[in-house]
């Protein structure tokens, strides 16, 4: 099973290796090997490693949309801070009593809001397994109902991409609005444990990495045996020639509202993830430039290949990290040239690089 | 007291105006002695006396006693003493300071009340008819049957009409305390509709009045005002939401054509409206003596600068993105990025300031209720203006000509000898260059900062969808009923919510109707 979604796809079986030999090794190097030794993984590491690997699965659900379906969204963001609050919501929850307020039955800004009783959508969110259900269908059905509307009327290419943008937008203001019950400017933060084990434990921080890397083997596996399904090649048919596909006899919306779902509800996995490794959800996540930088990661990585996004997503975040503590002023100017140089010279992005040698090489050997 | 004092003066002044051509004392020998004897009661009796009198200079006297310039010496001399000068009362000659022997007239707060309604008095006989207004108007809360029976008088010969409105809703309001009814009621009835607050006021407690009548007159006449407020409320509203809608308008245009008309998504649209508020920054800085003109110059500099960079973005980056709009789309928000930290760098990313000009200021008063900001004014004219110039441009001129050409139909535009490299780029620049001048105006209604355009690329993208893409007029109306509709939301949802609701039923109405509201027809609606 595993082997036929592999099954020529040199890049993803790299990546998936490779991927795995650090989900091993990691943990392995951190907690075995002394601190002080060079080989030492730090905690901290381990952490960053951890949300880099939730921006990779993001990138794939993005990938799975613009690469497969081309649509390019940029409301992903949006997906992916819903998911992130309904994990921020239970552990919330899980802080109890140990509050600054101490109050048991409120979290903290709603005891500074001077709110009497928890809000209606709050209930259910002590519950673990209730709280993962909605990191999945809270996306999932804002996906659908806008996918569905948006589809059936046939929006398409730039329309879509700034109705995207216009709903995260109004995400954004929204989730500003202390009205709103889900504390305003400041977000959700101050977690203690989950699911009984103090975040700031090093045992719960490897185990989020791990679950990390799981999570993108699996959206991995799960879009590619998406795409090799014959649904794949409908939504591939729909990408090159939507009118086409559509005369042939296919309903084009259902398959794109479909996909868009899957995608979105990948992207709200993915902000669950980040949520308890970073510590704080806040409505800055809703902003429309985290939403159209994860579509630069997709692009710089090489888009419809998956293991591209992946590779983009990691190499784009890690360079941000490097930069921005080194020359603050400069990300930005790179950001930029990045947006600019990939899309006049690298439409490919990264994964195509690859490709090209590997093209040239065997027309060489033909020729030869 | 007060108002004992007041009658008495007024009284006395009723008698002097009457007789004024006859009588030209100087009043000093009479209030010298009053103010020597240096107490409250010989101080009153002094005001009142100047106030009375028909010494030219009484107005003088009285504004250097409210102001605590006026100073007495042991000797006798009255002297004005301002910024270590000293004036001899009597003979008008310099005095030699210092003189550590003069001392202050004090006044106390009722002597200043006094004094200012003294003053005001004096103002109502004033040649200025502002002067004569501004008096009025400060009177009207205080108005006695005194100053009443003095106003008819001044209304028989009073010219200006704004000053005898103002006195006849003085005497109205003075009705209101009449002691027979038929004048009260009378009274009532002439107030309904009047707007001044002061109105209102007056006529609240009369709706409780023990007399039926009263009562019921007064309730009809407030009602009356009360539904007139509201309406002028609406204007208001509406008024705030064209400007709001102006300022959308302006932001959304340049995208209109280059999102419209080319087909180019250009996200740095907001960066380069940002280029033109720090423009108007930059001019400023360099007259700083000219604030307000500068600000009409800054127009022409602005769409030069925007223009000028929109044409090196034209040709660098998006020449080479024709037919692939979502690229564009990635390409143009990275200039913006470069654009933004380029403004952080080499400025401030602090916001800077800019000045307003003076006449940009203040507000045109339509009447109590209802006065519209000259800014918010300027810019709903300065917002049709641009849109007037941009239709002409594309309906009359060449460039325009060959701009519809090569955006309906490029490949017969060339063969027609229409060089599209060249219009693509001048389009470009056009376009850039009217976001640089809404820049300008954004200058003077926003903080200028790095973030100015980030803020406004949103709404401007949603003005030019909502109105159909490559459709002027669809742009205009779509900005303008979207922010009235904001405005409208605004007093029960709050500002962000209205916005919300806003952006949603954008969204909505895009599923129902993708091509906007103005869809383009024919030929040139084609992908």
């Amino acid at each position: 099973m595993l082997l036929t979604i592999l099954r020529n796809d040199r890049g993803g079986q790299i990546m998936l290796s490779v991927l795995l030999a650090t989900l091993i090794a990691v943990p392995l190097l951190n907690l075995l090997v002394p601190a002080g030794n060079p080989l030492h993984v730090p905690t901290y590491l381990v952490t960053l490693m951890g949300k880099y690997l939730t921006y990779a699965l993001l990138a794939i659900a993005v990938d799975l949309v613009w690469g497969y379906l081309g649509i390019l969204s940029l409301g992903h963001g949006a997906f992916f801070a819903l998911g992130g609050y309904a994990m921020g919501m239970y552990l919330m929850r899980q802080i109890g009593d140990r509050g600054v307020y101490g109050n048991p039955d409120l979290p903290d800004f709603m005891v500074f809001l001077n709110w009497k009783e928890l809000p209606w959508f709050w209930y259910g969110f002590d519950m673990f397994w209730f709280a993962m259900i909605m990191v999945i269908l809270v996306p999932g059905v804002l996906a659908f109902l806008f996918g569905w509307l948006a589809f059936r009327s046939r929006v398409t290419g730039v329309y879509l991409s700034i109705m995207t943008q216009a709903l995260t937008y109004a995400l954004l203001l929204a989730f500003f609005r202390n009205e709103m019950g889900f504390g305003g400017n400041n977000g959700l933060t101050d977690f203690k444990d989950i699911l009984g084990f103090s975040l700031q434990a090093d045992g719960t921080r490897i185990a989020l990495f791990i679950a990390s890397g799981i999570a993108v083997i699996a959206g991995y596996l799960l879009c590619r045996y998406i795409i090799n399904s014959k649904l794949g090649r409908v939504v591939v048919a729909i990408r090159d020639a939507e009118s086409r596909t559509r005369f042939v006899g296919y309903k084009v919306e259902n398959y794109k509202v479909w996909v868009f779902t899957v995608s979105a509800m990948l992207a709200g996995i993915a902000g669950a993830l980040y949520v308890p490794q970073v510590g704080i959800i806040n409505p800055g996540e809703f902003s429309p430039l985290n939403s159209i930088e994860i579509v630069i990661w997709v692009a710089i990585g090489g888009r419809a290949t998956l293991y591209g996004a992946v590779l983009g997503a990691i190499l784009v975040n890690y360079s941000k990290t490097v930069f921005t503590g080194l020359m603050p002023e400069s990300w930005l100017f790179m950001l930029g040239a990045l947006f600019v140089l990939v899309t006049l010279y690298l439409p490919q992005g990264l994964a195509g690089i690859v490709n090209q040698f590997k093209a040239r090489r065997s027309s060489k050997q033909v020729t030869a | 007291m007060m108002k004992h004092l007041l009658t008495l003066f007024l009284f006395s002044l009723l008698s002097i105006t009457n007789a004024q051509a006859t009588q030209e004392n100087d009043v000093l020998p009479t209030i010298l002695p009053l103010l020597q004897e240096n107490t409250v009661a010989s101080k009153q009796q002094a005001i009142n006396t100047i106030a009375t009198s028909s010494d030219p200079r009484k107005a003088a006297y009285l504004q250097a006693l409210l102001a605590g310039e006026l100073y007495l010496h042991p000797d006798g001399t009255l002297a004005l003493i301002t910024n270590n000068q000293a004036l001899d009362a009597k003979t008008t000659e310099a005095l030699q300071l210092p003189d550590t022997e003069f001392k202050k007239i004090t006044t106390t707060n009722n002597l200043r009340s006094q004094l200012r309604k003294a003053l005001e008095q004096l103002n109502m006989t004033d040649p200025d008819p502002k002067v004569r207004l501004q008096a009025a108007t400060n009177l009207l809360s205080t108005i006695t049957p005194e100053i009443a029976q003095y106003w008819r008088q001044l209304l028989g010969t009073e010219t200006d009409s704004k000053v005898k409105a103002a006195l006849q809703l003085g005497l109205d309001l003075a009705d209101l305390n009449a002691t027979e009814k038929s004048t009260r009621l009378q009274a009532i009835q002439l107030l309904a509709g009047n707007l001044a607050p002061e109105v209102r006021k007056r006529l609240q407690p009369l709706t409780t009045d023990s007399d039926p009548d009263i009562a019921q007159a007064a309730q009809r006449s407030l009602k009356q005002i009360n539904d007139q407020i509201k309406l002028y409320s609406y204007a208001e509203t509406l008024f705030f939401g064209l400007s709001l809608g102006s300022v959308l308008v302006l932001a959304a245009i340049g995208l209109a054509i280059t999102f419209g008309v080319m087909g180019v998504i250009n996200m740095a649209h907001g960066e380069l409206m940002m280029l033109g508020a720090y423009t108007t920054y930059f001019i400023q800085q360099l007259l700083p003596n000219f604030i307000d003109y500068s600000l009409i110059l800054a127009i022409p500099a602005a769409f030069i600068v925007s223009g000028l960079m929109g044409i090196l973005i034209e040709r660098t980056v998006i020449r080479h993105l024709y037919g692939r709009p979502l690229e564009t789309l990635l390409a143009t928000f990275g200039i913006s990025l470069i654009l933004q930290q380029l403004v952080r760098t080499v400025v401030s990313p602090q916001n800077v300031p800019v000045a307003n000009p003076s006449w940009m200021s203040g507000s045109l008063e339509i009447n109590s209720v209802l006065s519209l900001t000259y800014n918010r004014l300027y810019i709903v004219i300065f917002c049709l203006i641009v849109f007037t110039l941009l239709f002409m441009v594309l309906r009359k001129t060449n460039l325009g000509l060959q701009v519809r050409a090569v955006s309906q139909n490029r490949a017969m535009a060339r063969a027609m000898g229409v060089r599209s490299a060249r219009v693509d780029a001048l389009t470009f620049g056009l376009g850039s260059g009217i976001a640089g001048v809404a820049g300008v105006a954004l200058s003077q209604l926003t903080n200028v900062g790095p973030n100015l355009g980030q803020s406004y690329i949103i709404d401007s993208f949603m003005v030019v969808v909502f109105g159909g893409v490559g459709n002027l007029w669809g742009t205009l109306v779509a900005g303008l009923s979207l922010g009235v509709v904001n405005k409208l939301l605004e007093p029960w949802a709050g500002a962000v919510l209205a916005k919300i609701l806003v952006l949603i039923f954008i969204i909505l109405f895009i599923q129902k109707r993708p091509r906007g509201l103005f869809p383009q027809k024919g030929r040139a609606a084609g992908d």
